[in-house]
Parts: C-alpha cells; structure tokens; sequence
C-alpha cells in the first residue's frame, strides 16, 4: 500500500509543480495541503480528486479554467511522468495535430514541457537551475535596457509579461479615513469602550486607529501620434495592467484630438481592451496637436478629473505639429489643477538630448517632475516615483534652462 | 402640506417659496416624490440644486437634515456615533456603585448614549412625516461611502450593531446633489431618479432675478440677465452661474446702480466670475461689446 501511496503524494506534488509553471502560484505549502486534503477525502472518483485538488490548489476564479485542462492532462494518465523519467523523452501531452491552440492550453502545454524534464539526480538538477536562472537574468537584463522601439515582437511580448510585475507591489496614499492598528497616533474611542465593557470597566486598554491607505488617483494623456506610436502601444499594455488593478485611473489619449478611453481601459481582457480603444481613436499615428488637446482637456475633463488633486501623467514627445502655440497657458492651467504633473518623455533616453523644440520650452517650466520612458528600466523607475508623496510645489529645472 | 399630485401642482409648490422651476426639474422631483426614491441632480455650481431641497422642505412643512458631504466622511460622522465621555463616566459610576456587568453592558449601548447623525436622524419617525433629506456634493465624498450610502437609500434602514436595526417608518424625501467633479456610480444613480440642472434661459433667470432681488428695477435685472446670458456664450473657464448673477445684482443695488454701464461691471466682475484669466479676458473691450449688444437686443 505505501509504494502505491508514494505514487500519489508524488503525482500531487508534481502536479503542484505543473501549476506553478503554468502561473498558479502553488507553493509547497499548498502542496502539502492537497496531499493532505487527497487523503482526508479519499480518491474513490475522479471526480473527488478534482475537487479535493481544485479546493486546495485553486484560490482565484480565474485560475480555474488553466486548473482544469492541467488536469485533465495531467491526470489521464497518472503513469506518464514515471515513463517520461524511464526514457527521458517526454510525450508530448498535447497533439501537434491542432496548429492554432488557445492561449491557455498553451501556457499548460509550456508548462509539461519545463516540469516533465525533470527526472535528474537532486545535485544535478540543482546545477542546471542555477544555470538557467543566470540566464534568465542577463536576458532580463538585456530586456530592461531596451529600447521598446527596437524590440521583436517576442521581446515585446515579454517586456508586456515583465510589466505585470511592475504593477502589483503600487505604493498607497493616506486617506482621512480610519481603521484600527495598535501602533496608530490616534485613540480609537468604539473600540476602547467595547474593550473596558469586557472587563466591566477595570482596565482600560487603549486602541488606536491610523489613517487608511488607499491607491492614489492618476490620470493619464497618452500621445499616440506618429512619432510616439511603438511606446504608445507599449505604455497602453502598460496602462490596462493599471487599470484592472486599480480603479480610480483615468485615460486620455491625444494626437490631434483628445478621446477618454477610460471605460474602454476597464475592459478585462487586453486584446479586447486595446480593440476598442482602437475603436474609439480616430487620430492613431497622425499628427499633434498638443496646445488644442491640453485645452479640450482642461476645458472639458479637469474639473471632473481633477478632483482628488492626482498626479497626471502626461507622456509625450513633445514634437508639436503647431510649434508650442498656446501650449504654455494651457500646460500651466493643467499643472495648477493637479496634484503633481510629470512628464514621460521618450526622447530623454538620448544623452545629449536638449529641451530645444518649442512645444518642450513650452510645457518644461510647468512640470513636477520630467522622466524619460522608453524602457522596462523607466517604468519601473516611474512606479517608483508615483508611489512618493508628491512634492509640494517644487516645480523641475532642466539643467541649463534655469538660468 | 400634501404632496403634490400634478407637474404643475409641484411647479406652484415650488413658486410659491420663489424657486422657478422648469418642467424637466419639477417632473423629475414629482416622480421622486411619488415613488419614494431620491432624486439625484446633478450640474454646475450655482445654478439651484441645494436651494430646491431647502424649499421643499420649507414649502412642505417637514424638517430640512442635512448631509454636508466632504472627503473622509464616514459612517460615525454621517450615521450615528456613541457618547465616549458620557459612556466613561457610566463605567466609573457603575464601577463605585459595584453594578453587575450585565446590566452595563444593556446600559452603555442604550438609546441615551447615542448620537444621532443626519442619516440616523432622517430615519426617525417625525409627526409632520418624513423629513426632507439633502446629501449635498456626494462627489466631493469618496467611494466608501457612497457604496455605504447604497443600502441605506434603497431600504431606508441602518443597522446598529449594539441595538438593532433602524428602519424608517417612510422614506425620507431624499436629495442628492453632485457638481461633477467626479462621477458618481452607476450603482448608485440607478437607485436615484436622475435630473440635470442647466443654466436657466432668459426668461427664467428674469423670473429668478425678479422673485428674489425684488427691489431691482425693471431695466436693471434686464440688464444684468442679458449680459449674463451674453457671457456664457463666451469661451470661459468657469461660467457664472444663477447664484453669481444674484450676487452681482445685489451689488449693482448696493452700488446705487440702475443701469449697467461699461466702468460698473469692470469694478464689478468679481461677483461673476471667479479665476482670473477668465476676469482678464472679459473686463475692457469684451465687456464693453457684450453690453452693447444687450442694449441692441433690448432695443
């Protein structure tokens, strides 16, 4: 019995294993878990496996469906890796014989491939997972220093996944709201009463309450003229992976109108996402007219959008079609109704860049904070900095412009 | 005072305390009023949402609680809260005089120590009926509460862990007001009938001036709601609403002015418009045709 027993804690374990490369964070503790659950409730059915494995290792809806078809690959024939490990050739789980394969199948069928070459010596496969991290990372490496423009599309396609990382860990921002922490400044009245209460008013146990935190609100004027068109494409990637995560963004695209494309932004899945938004855009990789937008904006949205005091992100190039007319009084409008202005410009990754176009003098004495964006390495420097406390009013300076 | 029955029924309701209605406002509040849910109205500052509130509550007999909406407001300051000191000062007592716990415990989270908050307060029940009940700039109050405002405007109910639940005996009637500086929920607008509240016409501002400025002279308030109306044609950032044009006639009285002249409004722009470039752009020559033109029309 415990030969055939091993089997099973094994399979699970591999299973696990399957998972995590597949993108469900299991870790060994959950294993653990679903070995256990497997045998409290018995494998008597299919069936029973499922759901003893799917309450343990399953923990978003989303997950449910890659959950699924790992199983149901997985688990047809249990035997399969024991024979992948006898003759180190791995079967294919998947037939060739379907040449389209919907999007998660094919991160379950990359994830038997990694998980099913595992049948090494401990010290061995140990090595071999240094190695392969080290490569990994100079690759990495290579692709935070891109230059989105010069990406193929697989770079693109990992620099989009490499984002996905940059989103989660978003700083927060006080509200003036409350909840209750030990080690807050203020006295929190409801709950030290309801604690004397409990002790019929003989101790007072003092409870505190601190500020709440909450996202901070930003607003976003993406440039998607001409000029700007590959970091626009990437920014908007970029943008949806905010936007699902939080809800208080707002996006504005503009090249020679202004279109809000927030509502389209919320939209889950980001082909549908961005199609939409393609959609509604009738002004992709034209020309610009940044003075015109900014007005539209601070005439029709700031008072709307602006509310909160948030930070704006105003990304763009700057290369204006009508040579910086108007720009001036419209860019300072907008700094003095935000919270803090900054400003993504693609054209700083070059050294010897020069604030020298007129629509760049225009807007450069107004904004908080200028960055350049054209890399994972500036993004994730931008996540940074939106999660500071906005500066008070400490307008930036380009060197050599402040004299 | 009864309900009123008809769209002109609420129109006369309103007249009579001066507020000059259009049609669309008083059908959407004879609608509210009828089916027992809030009327959300929405528009620029200035242009008479909260007043409306004031004067059905003043027209109708019923008490006015009011909801001043602000970032951070939460249920303790918008629902109810409890009497910290007063409550201490029980413990104490109960503590000398060796009272048992039970008897506290029923004591402290009585009705004597609560404080009632205007939403809690909205929900009591009042002899003259239910009480006008005004939420005032929901935008400038943040999600949480709005999400909380959800299940007390649509069942009327708060529930109050230490005493129950407080349901209203009827629904209070309820008006929400937003300048927009945000948009507000779907969820919450759904529950809500909804009405915008625009700049009035000509006509209507005339009525407007006449009723509440009413030692204005006849060529004055034609003046001054001709050149109001002028200047919200024109390209401004922020533009003067029905509250702003009774201030600037108000003024215009104060001054001893019977008639507009060029220098007047220039000295007094102010009481119109409130940022600077748009007082810049407007003041001289802007101003000067504008009158011009008023004085053509007028002609």
């Amino acid at each position: 019995m415990s030969d055939g027993e091993g089997t099973l804690v094994e399979n699970i374990v591999r299973f696990a294993r399957l998972l995590r490369a597949a993108g469900i964070p299991v870790g060994p503790g959950r294993a653990i878990e679903a070995v256990r659950a497997v045998g409290a409730a018995g494998v008597a059915s299919k069936s029973d496996l499922y759901w003893s494995l799917h309450a343990t290792l399953v923990n978003r809806r989303d997950q449910r469906e890659v959950f699924d078809q790992a199983f149901r690959m997985f688990w047809r024939d249990p035997k399969l890796l024991e024979r992948a490990m006898s003759t180190l050739l791995p079967p294919s789980p998947v037939g060739d014989d379907k040449g389209e394969v919907e999007e998660p199948l094919r991160r379950v069928a990359e994830a038997f491939n990694t998980v099913d070459r595992a049948p090494r010596p401990v010290e061995q496969q140990e090595d071999e997972e240094r190695f392969d991290a080290a490569m990994t990372f100079s690759e990495r490496e290579l692709l935070q220093k891109k230059d989105f423009e010069q990406m193929s599309a697989d770079e693109i396609a990992r620099a989009q996944h490499a984002m996905a990382r940059l989103v989660s860990p978003f700083p927060m921002r006080r509200t003036r709201r409350h909840r209750p922490d030990k080690r807050g400044r203020r006295l929190d009245h409801r709950a030290t009463i309801r604690a004397m209460l409990r002790s019929g008013g003989d101790m007072a146990t003092l409870a505190f309450k601190a500020p709440r935190v909450e996202e901070p609100p930003l607003v976003v004027l993406l440039d998607i003229s001409g000029s700007m068109e590959r970091y626009a494409r990437m920014l908007l990637h970029f943008l949806h992976l905010l936007a699902t995560d939080r809800a208080r963004l707002q996006v504005f695209l503009f090249g020679t109108r202004l279109t809000n494309v927030t509502r389209a932004m919320r939209q889950k899945d980001v082909d549908k996402a961005l199609s939409r938004i393609a959609e509604l855009v009738e002004d992709w990789s034209g020309g610009t007219r940044i003075g015109a937008c900014l007005r539209e904006f601070n005439w029709r949205w700031s008072r709307r959008s602006l509310a909160r005091s948030p930070t704006v992100l105003l990304v763009t190039d700057g290369l204006d079609r009508e040579a910086g007319d108007g720009l001036a009084v419209e860019a300072e409008r907008l700094a003095k109704s935000c919270g803090r202005l900054v400003w993504l410009n693609p054209l700083l990754r070059y050294d010897r860049f020069e604030p020298k176009s007129l629509g760049i003098r225009a807007i450069l004495p107004f904004v908080d904070e200028f960055r350049p964006v054209h890399n994972l390495d500036s993004l994730e420097a931008l996540v940074e900095a939106l999660g500071e406390a906005p500066r008070i009013r400490g307008r930036y300076v380009w060197r050599g412009m402040a004299a | 005072m009864e309900l009123p029955k008809t769209v002109e029924a609420t129109l006369d309701l309103l007249a009579a305390k001066n507020y000059v209605a259009d049609r669309s406002l008083a059908t959407a509040l004879l609608l509210s009023l009828k089916l027992g849910r809030p009327l959300f109205l929405e528009g620029e500052p200035g242009t008479g949402k909260t007043e409306i509130a004031k004067v059905l509550a003043a027209s109708l007999g019923r008490k006015l609680i009011r909801l001043q909406c602000y970032e951070g407001l939460d249920a303790a300051a918008a629902v109810y809260e409890w009497n910290y000191p007063r409550q201490m000062m029980e413990i104490r007592l109960a503590e000398a005089g060796g009272d048992s716990k039970t008897t506290l415990e029923s004591e402290i989270f009585s009705e004597r120590f609560l404080i009632r908050r205007p939403l809690l307060e909205a929900l009591a029940p009042d002899p003259a009926g239910p009480p006008v009940l005004l939420i005032d700039e929901l935008d400038r109050a943040d999600e949480p509460f709005e999400a909380y405002l959800l299940e007390v405007l649509s069942d009327w109910q708060v529930t109050i862990p230490e005493l129950g639940t407080v349901k209203a005996p009827a629904p209070p009637l309820t008006i929400v007001t937003s300048n927009r500086t945000r948009e507000i929920h779907d969820a919450l607008k759904r529950r809500c009938f909804y009405a915008w509240v625009d700049f009035p016409d000509a006509a209507r501002e005339l009525q407007i001036v006449r009723s509440k400025c009413p030692g204005v002279g006849e060529k004055l308030s034609r003046q001054v709601v001709g050149f109001v109306q002028k200047l919200r044609g024109e390209e401004l950032f922020k533009q003067p609403g029905v509250a702003e044009t009774l201030d600037w006639t108000n003024a215009l009285v104060a001054l001893d002015r019977i008639a507009l002249d060029p220098a007047t409004i220039d000295d007094t722009l102010g009481a119109l418009l409130k940022y600077q470039d748009d007082i810049a752009r407007i003041r001289g020559t802007t101003a000067m045709k504008l009158l011009q033109s008023v004085e053509e029309t007028a002609a």
